[in-house]
């Protein structure tokens, strides 16, 4: 395997190619990077939100999405009055206008929410939740981005609320939204006696089956899951992570395409040499392993500079006040294998047509090639 | 047929090859023995087939009809024309054929990285090989700073880097001056005569022809030994 040494120092001999080629995939990592980074890390972060200290969630039966998800007071009464429930606590979800930002994310929660409790008060406190009905609480990053602190007004779509206290939270979306009294929220939404989503906190977790089970059996129009069991189902979390697996391979694709078009070239501009070797001793496998060796360089270049991009514009976009606090990336080793994965086989996919054709070079008629 | 000379390692017979469908006739025929230690002259006018022929010997095209033996292998079966290439042939081009970007030791050394030579072991062919064509002060210049004679040098170091028993140069003082010709030409009778390396040139040029120990003239893809 010592012929490999020809891999770099062809690589070296070829910078331009070599760096276009390794530009096409750092690009197409970077995507992938980025947009998986940021999808998995919203829906983690929808997770968390819905699964505060809970076991189980209750929404309607087969809807779309959680916004449009509607649970209606009897149900809720009747979830709460289950004997295996310690807890349950209704939230509404919306989205709300509010000065130069169209789109907001507003969480409509009682005062006995354990995110309140946990939250770190800047200005006000949990005991004042709900106390006012024209209050309400804003996020640290909410606060900031709306330029608002507590006892100001604010404006959110055609109503003015006064803010009644500020507090940090560890999750992005928290962190950059309004929250209202859930009797407040469902009066703005026009959504009264409703709520999205049902976090429910059972006794003993090992009771959680016959608690679905009666939900089912008891409520056709909803349905109690498993945190585990809402992230493996919920449709728009599978849309969400479909969509960003299909953006990254498609940029990946341009990028393996790219590689392609290198080597190809790499290998016309060099017929005369490939049949040089062939003539020095190179056998047709060594000459395709070189291209493919090549390739894997220009690959492994790219995933490294990929990633260092990636990373690069993930700590930007969390930085950056105007993305509001929602990107909040979360990289997993499998979306970093995955990425390398496809990274390396897309090179060497790009590859595979060079090489063969670089491997059928025939010294005589290569040697009169001009 | 010279006398006194070592084994016959390249036995051609009966060679026939065209080009187009069999609408040029380049070899038509040809027959020739050369033994280790031998300079043969393959002597013609440009497109003669003298080229065509050392190919076929190489391995580098593959005959009609007709029978080869190189070193006791069959330079037209595939796993033979690479052993050949490795092992028992050493290749000279006119246009020296080397890579520009490479040093004159990384294209030295080619032929010593597709037999997964020691490193180390290269380097000292690499090292003696320089020495005997004078190229010593070379070895780190790259090859479009070094002149036509000095290419050749390398190229003929390069076929000899894994010790092979026949050399077959195409034409190797066709696009050197007269002065530099007389070197590279010398360098080849040397490796015939000391070093017993069977020698094939084909040239147009009479006078390196004249010099080697057979001439076999090259004309309407037929041989003659003169």
């Amino acid at each position: 395997m010592r012929f490999l040494s020809l891999v770099f120092t062809n690589l070296r001999r070829h910078r331009l190619r070599a760096l276009i080629g390794v530009a096409g995939i750092a690009f197409g990592v970077a995507a992938m990077l980025t947009i998986l980074a940021i999808v998995t890390g919203a829906i983690g972060m929808f997770q968390r939100i819905l699964s505060t200290d809970s076991h189980y969630l209750v929404f309607e039966r087969n809807v779309s999405d959680l916004f449009f998800s509607s649970v209606t007071r009897e149900q809720l009464d009747a979830v709460r009055n289950r004997p295996e429930v310690a807890e349950a606590h209704a939230m509404l979800f919306g989205i709300v206008s509010a000065p130069d930002h169209p789109m907001v994310t507003c969480f409509g929660i009682t005062a006995l929410d354990p995110r309140l409790a946990r939250g770190d008060w800047l200005a006000g406190s949990a005991a004042e939740f709900g106390k006012r009905g024209d209050e309400v609480f804003l996020g640290a990053r909410a606060a900031e981005f709306l330029k608002v602190a507590m006892g100001d007004d604010l404006e959110v779509g055609r109503e003015s609320f006064r803010v009644g206290g500020v507090f940090r939270n560890e999750n992005g979306f928290e962190d950059g939204g309004i929250f209202m009294p859930l009797a407040t929220a469902q009066r703005f939404f026009g959504r009264e006696e409703v709520a999205s989503v049902v976090a429910v906190k059972l006794h003993d977790e090992s009771m959680g089956a016959a608690f679905k089970q009666a939900i089912e059996a008891s409520h056709a129009g909803i349905i109690a899951l498993e945190n585990r069991e809402f992230s493996q189902s919920y449709s728009s979390f599978k849309i969400l992570n479909f969509t960003a697996w299909a953006v990254g391979i498609c940029a990946f694709l341009l990028g393996g395409l790219g590689v392609a078009n290198t080597m190809l070239l790499s290998v016309f501009s060099r017929i005369r040499e490939i049949a040089v070797l062939r003539v020095c001793g190179f056998s047709d496998r060594q000459v395709g392993m070189l291209i493919f060796g090549e390739a894997a360089m220009v690959a492994l270049g790219g995933v490294i500079i990929g990633f260092a991009i990636g990373f690069s514009v993930l700590a930007i976009m969390e930085w950056a006040p105007q993305f509001q606090g929602y990107v909040q990336a979360n990289i997993t080793a499998p979306v970093l294998l995955g990425i390398m994965g496809t990274a390396l086989v897309t090179a060497v996919a790009g590859a595979i047509y060079p090489a063969r054709y670089a491997s059928r070079i025939q010294p005589a008629e290569a040697l009169r090639y001009e | 047929m010279s006398e006194g000379r070592g084994s016959v390692l390249i036995k051609v017979k009966d060679v026939v090859k065209s080009y187009d469908h069999g609408r040029i006739a380049v070899l038509r025929g040809v027959s020739l023995d050369v033994r280790a230690g031998e300079l043969v002259s393959l002597w013609g006018a440009s497109g003669s087939g003298k080229s065509t022929l050392l190919h076929l010997v190489g391995g580098l095209d593959l005959p009609d009809s007709g029978k080869m033996e190189v070193c006791g292998l069959d330079p037209s079966r595939e796993r033979d024309r690479l052993t050949l290439r490795r092992a028992h042939l050493g290749y000279v081009f006119q246009l020296h054929n080397l890579i520009p970007d490479l040093t004159v030791e990384e294209n030295m050394r080619i032929p010593g990285l597709a037999v997964g030579q020691d490193p180390r072991e290269t380097r000292k062919r690499v090292e003696e090989l320089a020495e005997a064509v004078g190229m010593s002060e070379r070895l780190s210049h790259r090859i479009q700073d070094i002149s036509g004679g000095e290419r050749q040098r390398t190229a003929i170091c390069r076929a000899l880097m894994n010790h092979p028993r026949i050399l077959l140069a195409d034409e190797p003082t066709g696009s050197l001056d007269e002065q530099t010709g007389d070197t590279v030409f010398g360098l080849l009778r040397n490796l015939a005569e000391k070093e017993k390396i069977a020698v094939v040139l084909a040239t147009h040029e009479r006078r390196f022809a004249e010099q080697c120990h057979r001439i076999v003239r090259v004309r309407n893809g037929q041989l003659s030994e003169l």
